[in-house]
């Protein structure tokens, strides 16, 4: 297969740079792992607190689902679920493009990286809900 | 140029450890170990959203011997990367970015995490 940075016949010029840097996706990406960086210290530091809590107490499913219910916690589990595993995908991308140099490998595992995040979050956070409710 | 032709940086047994370096590797290795272990969340939630039977099997595992050494070191993870990111959230504003503030930040990232660690669980388990 030929290499993104090698010319063919009719490869536009724009090809050569696209995904390889310098196109301005790379200071979105920075700037939302930063913001999800940002935003998990608070929540972080709530679902230890949580997390020692329901530990101490057993966590037994009769607490869960009460921990739950109040929608305060189920709130901030979602939003915590939900800047947690799109900072993760954020990250392993970075982690893939560093170290898997396989041209073919690499497209996949980057697409699945960001379907697994999404997977997890989706059946994380519905379980939270239906606990919840 | 092939792949196999391009050029090599030289690898990790080339180098001696330093903070910044120990501070980097172990960043990205937490959080690498972070979102396996993310996984036992999501067993967790999704199990508690099952019912009492699949809660129960996932409370077998996470109170067995092999279950609380992951939730241990998810803990230890966690802590570490945590410090370690704040340090990178400060970075980012210009601050901490010589050398001798980086051993500094180090040792302070180090003690602190292990110590959180060491007292989440410790008072997790004094107080069960
Ligand atoms: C369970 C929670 C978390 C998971 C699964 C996670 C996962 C990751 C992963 C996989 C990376 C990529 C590592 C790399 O590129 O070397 C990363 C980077 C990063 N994480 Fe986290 N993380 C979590 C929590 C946090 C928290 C609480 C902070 C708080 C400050 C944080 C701050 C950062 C920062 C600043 C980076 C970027 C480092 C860089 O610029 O190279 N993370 N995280």
């Amino acid at each position: 297969m030929a290499q993104k940075w090698e010319d063919t016949a009719f490869k536009a010029p724009m090809a050569r740079a696209r995904g390889l840097g310098s196109v301005h996706s790379g200071l979105h990406h920075w700037m939302h792992q930063k913001i999800t960086a940002l935003a998990n210290i608070p929540l972080v530091l709530w679902g230890v607190w949580s997390a020692m809590t329901l530990a101490a107490t057993g966590a037994d499913l009769y607490t869960i689902r009460g921990f739950f219910a109040q929608p305060v916690n189920a709130i901030l589990m979602v939003l915590f679920l939900g800047s947690v595993f799109y900072h993760m995908a954020l990250g392993l991308q970075v982690v893939i493009e560093d170290y898997v140099h396989c041209e073919k490998a690499k497209p996949l595992m980057l697409i699945g990286v960001k379907l697994l995040s999404l997977v997890l979050f989706v059946a994380a956070a519905f379980s939270v809900l239906k606990l919840s409710i | 140029m092939s792949l196999s032709s391009r050029p090599l940086s030289p690898h990790l047994q080339i180098w001696k450890w330093s903070m910044n370096m120990a501070l980097s590797i172990f960043h990205r290795a937490s959080g690498v170990a972070l979102s396996v272990g993310s996984l036992m969340l999501v067993w967790m939630l999704v199990a508690a959203a099952n019912g009492s039977e699949s809660y129960a099997c996932f409370r077998d595992f996470a109170t067995s011997i092999f279950g609380q050494i992951c939730l241990f070191g998810w803990t230890g993870a966690l802590f570490f990367h945590l410090c370690s990111g704040t340090r990178h959230l400060l970075m980012d504003t210009g601050r901490l970015l010589t050398i001798p503030q980086a051993e500094k930040a180090g040792v302070i990232i180090f003690v602190v995490a292990a110590s959180l660690t060491l007292g989440v669980w410790g008072c997790v388990k004094f107080f069960y």
